[in-house]
């Protein structure tokens, strides 16, 4: 482990005042970072802090504007993430690049020049199949994409980078798509990788995976490194007070004082199908009242995108009851359903609850443009729509350069605040919120939770789904968790206990009770 | 040295306008080298094609009589891109509103002649309409590939027609030739200035300041273009998409039907076989040039009538009147090609150190 300290002939990787500038933004500003043989080294940051953009330059996609890159003290330039790779260099990106139709083994062996001419499968198979064992990334090679699960595909892609000899290997948030078992049996990878001379550098804004698994971490912060510390030195108050460049303020003030109203949000005896036709939601009972947030959490895949979307009708229901209001509203259409006052924050953001390559404007109006505020019979009242988003974008403030400007030309956090102004502004009784935080900064999340909090607080019924048990502790007034299709029921904020949830969310437990 | 593309995060909006024009003229310089090697003189052939185009009173008015069916098969294949539906089968479509209209002018010549020709265009439309809706309904309830389908229904438009024309609505004087009879003369669209120039080119107009309105000032269009942005969207907007779909292909078939009815009630005067003449394809090129934008649509309409117009005219000094169809899809597939260009920037890498990186990677 880390034998090999502050002599500069042993950096794997040294990158010095690298600068990267984009139009209208400098998302790297002379930064440097060093990576030592043997050594999990974490990039800590808020979102657009510059890490990924470092990375890319790193892995050859992007060419730095200036600054230089040494590997094993030699100076490199790279016109591609083949040069890169030629190096030595390979990057996990979030967004996998598979074949999903190809097994495991030939997405490994896929864009090697070896061999020219006969490509004997069964030796790369068994090749691969040698190396899931030695690094704790169990595969079968034979496998196509398709039937694999998340971490196994990602299991894929370190393999192919494995396979092509890569000594330093980058990962980009690699544990946002995994469950808390998947992580570990990550880090016992990555360990594993590094114990054999490779150099990791580890992509993150999970604090508390971090601090268990790194060996240095840098703190970036507006395209620049504001510090690295080594192992010792790392503790959770002190890096999340780096990455955000002042004292970190308490999340939100729970206001547990106020007694939760009426009955809202009833869910009884709900049973849905999955798209394949199997059991998603099984037997749901759920309840939100007034003035209530109610969390639900569980590890993703076990039936919450199909809650959600059934409540906002966006998903067939095989049997049950949902009422809104005391009113049901089982069988109705979209429509119905936001007409009734049910808004859903879904957690596809930019491809279900924005059209991105619409306007600001276009977008504040996609879930009530037929309201007679906005439209008649047949057309539009644009002036009356671009009033509203003005008023939208600055009450909630949406920083965009103009309310014309389309969509995914917005940050991460100006898109969420978007969407979240649309489905708020007009104060429903319902809120869904769908993993309403995910690749969101520090900041960004705490305006989330701000809004959340106050809807709550004028008497909204909100059900808040997420994966992360520190959000649904903070936020929550009830905390359920559903694992297969099934839910517990509802134990309150305070007796929240994460060690319990955790056990919950992993299926321990649920099985007792039934 | 090395040629590098990278992914623009902005679209410079000088672009839109130059890349087209780019396209164009590289499109003319390569149709040049064609016209040199059929032996003429390629400057000499291009002011030709121009006096043919523009030249005369009358080659003017011909032009914009050209350009009448294509402006209305492009508006036609524009509002469906705007739902990312392609609709191939507008040469079936202007074939079959055709149709719909010489039935209402062989059959029914003594109504009134604004009953008559009031009724042409709504039969002309409907005919061209429904057969886009009915060809679109595969992709609409099964998500079966619309280009395929689409176009496959030019060839049974096309045939049926054919058959007809042979058939049971020969012109009973004129047997041999595939065609009907003439229709009476209160069945012909009013013409203007002593042209040939009809009513077609107001259809055509006012389509596209009805298009334009339809597209992004009322609700339906609205949710055509969320559907065009994200199929998921639309759902989450509670949108009922596979109406809204139908609509579409409606309206984009109907165009092409009104194009049918403009051609033979303004120009022709009968039904005939290839009364089309490829405006159903020509209608991408006008949309491709014009990035969707309806008026746009008219000026490219336009254009092209010209090049067809320009065309026809430089045959008279040998050039094969097939340079103008050469130059139709070289403009087609520059103008694709630019589209590159607008998402991505593309620059020559001068540094050496690349290549050195390449061999110590070796």
């Amino acid at each position: 482990m880390a034998q090999n300290r502050d002599d500069g002939s042993q950096l794997l990787i040294e990158m010095r005042d690298i600068v990267k500038r984009f139009p209208g933004v400098l998302a790297n500003d002379g930064t440097n970072l060093t990576l030592r043989r043997g050594e999990i080294h974490a990039l800590l940051g808020e979102n657009g802090a510059g890490k990924s953009t470092l990375m890319n330059i790193l892995s050859g996609l992007y060419k730095p504007d200036s600054g230089e890159i040494y590997v094993d003290g030699e100076k490199q330039e790279f016109g591609s993430a083949r040069d890169a790779l030629l190096a030595g260099i390979g990057m996990v990106h979030q967004h996998f690049c598979l074949v999903d139709i190809f097994s495991a083994a030939e997405n490994v062996t896929l864009g090697m020049a070896a061999p020219r001419v006969h490509l004997n499968m069964a030796d790369v198979e068994e090749e691969v199949g040698e190396l899931g064992r030695k690094y704790n990334l169990g595969i079968d090679p034979h496998a196509r994409i398709w039937q694999l699960s998340v971490g196994e595909q990602q299991r894929v892609e370190i393999l192919k980078l494995l396979y092509r000899d890569a000594h330093v290997l980058i990962l980009d948030e690699p544990t946002s798509v995994l469950t808390p078992q998947e992580s570990d049996e990550l880090s016992v990878t990555l360990r594993r990788m590094a114990d054999s001379g490779r150099g990791i550098l580890y992509i993150s804004h999970r604090l508390a995976e971090v601090c268990a698994i790194a060996d240095r971490v840098t703190i970036i912060r507006g395209g620049r490194n504001i510090a690295t510390l080594e192992l010792e030195e790392i503790d959770e108050e002190r890096v999340a007070n780096l990455m955000l460049g002042a004292e970190v303020s308490p999340l939100v003030n729970v206001d547990c004082s106020k007694e939760p109203g009426d009955v809202i949000l009833e869910i009884e005896g709900l049973n849905v199908m999955s798209d394949r036709g199997l059991s998603a939601v099984s037997d749901a009972n759920i309840i939100v009242r007034a003035g209530q947030i109610v969390g639900l959490a569980g590890v993703a895949g076990n039936g919450q995108r199909e809650l959600a979307d059934a409540i906002a009708g966006l998903h067939e229901i095989d049997s049950g009851e949902i009422k809104i209001l005391g009113n049901l509203v089982t069988g109705k259409r979209a429509r119905e359903i936001i007409n009734a006052g049910v808004s859903l924050i879904p957690e596809d953001r930019t491809g279900t609850g924005l059209v991105s390559s619409l306007s600001v404007t276009e977008n504040a109006i996609l879930r009530g443009y037929w309201n007679s505020r906005f439209s008649g019979r047949i057309l539009i009242n644009w002036d009356e729509v671009g009033m509203h988003t003005q008023k939208l974008v600055e009450d909630f403030n949406v920083k965009t350069p103009h309310t014309d400007e389309e969509v995914w030309k917005l940050s991460g956090g100006n898109q969420q605040r978007l969407l979240l102004a649309r489905e708020m502004t007009s104060e429903p009784p319902v809120i869904v919120a769908s993993h309403p935080t995910s690749g969101l900064d520090v900041q960004a999340a705490m305006d989330v939770h701000n809004l959340l909090i106050e809807q709550r607080d004028r008497g909204a019924a909100i059900l808040v789904i997420s994966e992360d048990l520190e959000e649904l502790m903070t936020l929550s007034d009830q905390i359920i968790v559903i694992y297969d299709g099934r839910v517990t029921e509802p134990i309150a904020g305070e007796d929240a206990d994460r060690a319990e949830l955790g056990l919950l969310m992993m299926g321990s437990g649920v099985k007792e009770k039934v | 040295m090395r040629v590098k593309i990278e992914k623009r995060l902005d679209i410079p909006r000088s672009l839109v306008i130059l890349l087209p024009l780019v396209a164009v003229l590289i499109a003319f310089a390569i149709s040049g080298v064609l016209i040199a090697i059929t032996g003429a003189n390629p400057f000499i052939a291009y002011a030709m094609m121009w006096k043919g185009a523009f030249g005369t009173t009358y080659s003017l008015s011909e032009t914009i009589v050209r350009s009448i069916p294509l402006m209305l098969a492009g508006l036609g294949v524009g509002i469906a891109a705007y739902a990312k539906l392609w609709n191939i089968g507008g040469e079936g479509q202007i074939v079959m509103g055709a149709f719909a209209a010489s039935g209402l002018a062989l059959f029914y010549p003594d109504l009134p002649r604004p009953v008559l020709i009031g009724g042409m265009m709504m039969l002309g439309f409907l005919a061209g309409g429904l057969w886009a809706v009915i060809a679109a309904l595969p992709r609409i309830y099964m998500g079966i590939n619309e280009i395929i389908t689409t176009m496959m229904f030019n060839f049974i438009a096309g045939f049926w027609v054919k058959y007809i024309v042979q058939g049971p609505w020969r012109d009973p004087v004129l047997v041999a030739f595939p065609f009907t009879a003439q229709f009476d003369k209160v069945a012909w669209l009013p013409k203007y200035f002593g042209t040939r120039i009809h009513l077609g080119l107001v259809v055509a107009l006012i389509s596209a300041l009805i298009v334009t309105l339809l597209l992004f000032r009322s609700k339906w269009g609205f949710e055509l273009r969320v559907i065009g942005g994200s199929l998921k969207a639309a759902d989450y907007a509670g949108i009922n998409v596979k109406r809204s779909l139908m609509l579409a292909m409606l309206l984009s078939g109907g165009l092409a039907g009104l194009a049918g009815m403009t051609e033979v009630t303004g120009i022709l005067h009968r039904l005939q076989d290839g009364i089309a003449a490829g405006a159903g394809f020509s209608a991408f090129i006008l949309v491709a040039l014009a990035n969707g934008n309806p008026f746009g649509i008219i000026v490219t309409g336009f254009l092209l009538g010209a090049l067809l117009t320009g065309g026809t005219t430089a045959q008279t000094m040998g050039v094969p009147p097939q340079i103008a169809d050469i130059l139709q899809g070289l403009i087609l597939f520059f103008a694709l090609a630019s589209t590159f260009f607008t998402r991505y920037r593309v620059w020559i890498d001068r540094s050496e150190a690349v290549s050195a990186t390449v061999k110590s990677g070796d």
